[in-house]
């Protein structure tokens, strides 16, 4: 009985998490510039992270395959955000404007505009 | 030259033995926890690379700040927990904003004075920042960190301030 409830728990987290990646996908093509597309890129890297690891861990149960899931889990929420700092300061220092709003920074769309 | 050589030991920390060993064992005893393979080659490639991994860390100034890492290192936990919520709640907030059809945003950059003392507590603050979605550290100076929020919204609850208190809480005493 347990084990079904575990099994169900464990699916629902994986079924949202994978949607997670899917809506961070979806923001990365709908939102307009650089500085936006972190965010969405943000959303795959933390929610769906966090959802699909206590997914499998809940999957693996509780073994040594369970603990070093978490490690994994936890190495990735520790360099995923000096990742993206990594990367939106770059696009800092190499001199793109962080307040541009809502503007497109494609050169092709901005020519149109 | 031998004040360039002075600098540069300054920059990196100075390194008791200690604290390399300390480090050591724990890389060496997470490495044999995580392979489970005990062949002469693979032991010597785990012995490697954490002799690589510790001269990194130094190359880093990693022993600069492991003391100040010690220090909130059992505050944490409950950081977390808070920081986990933090990042359910906004994590629905953009889900929403991205699969709406209008795309309701509003980029905006916000300038956030640190609360933190140290550079730990500044990279805690920072890191936790990017890590909930909607908003992002683009840069840190002097104790103030560059903000980008999806929202403006978003904006205005970095500007209570509510995380930057609870970072700075972790430094305490």
């Amino acid at each position: 009985m347990i084990d079904l409830v575990l099994d169900i728990l464990s699916w629902i987290l994986l079924v949202l998490g994978g949607m997670c990646v899917l809506i961070g996908g979806i923001g990365g093509l709908r939102l307009p510039n650089f500085y936006t597309r972190i965010h969405a890129a943000s959303l795959t890297d933390t929610m769906g992270t966090i959802l699909i690891f206590v997914g499998m861990m809940l999957q693996a149960g509780l073994s040594l395959a369970a603990l070093k899931l978490f490690a994994i889990m936890l190495f990735l929420l520790l360099t995923g955000p000096t990742a993206t700092y990594a990367l939106a300061n770059a696009a800092l220092l190499s001199g793109l404007k962080p307040d541009a709003g809502s503007a497109s920074d494609d050169p092709k769309e901005k020519e149109s505009q | 030259m031998k004040r360039m050589r002075a600098k540069r030991v300054l920059q990196r920390g100075e390194a008791r033995l200690s604290s390399i060993l300390l480090l050591l064992l724990v890389l060496a005893i997470s490495w044999l926890l995580w392979s489970g393979l005990y062949k002469p080659l693979v032991m010597g490639l785990g012995a490697f690379s954490c002799v690589l991994s510790v001269y990194l860390a130094h190359r880093m100034g990693f022993f600069r700040h492991h003391q100040a890492m010690f220090k909130v290192l059992h505050r944490l936990p409950g950081y977390w927990w808070w920081l986990l919520k933090e990042i359910v709640t906004s994590s629905i907030d953009v889900a929403k904003l991205i699969l709406s059809p209008s795309l309701p945003i509003s980029p905006t950059v916000v300038v956030l004075d640190a609360a933190t003392k140290t550079d730990v507590g500044h990279v805690i603050l920072g890191n936790s920042i990017t890590l909930s979605p909607g908003t992002v550290t683009l840069d840190v100076h002097e104790g103030k960190l560059l903000i980008h929020c999806l929202t403006i919204e978003g904006a205005k609850e970095i500007q209570k301030g509510e995380a930057n208190r609870r970072a700075a809480a972790l430094e305490k005493k």
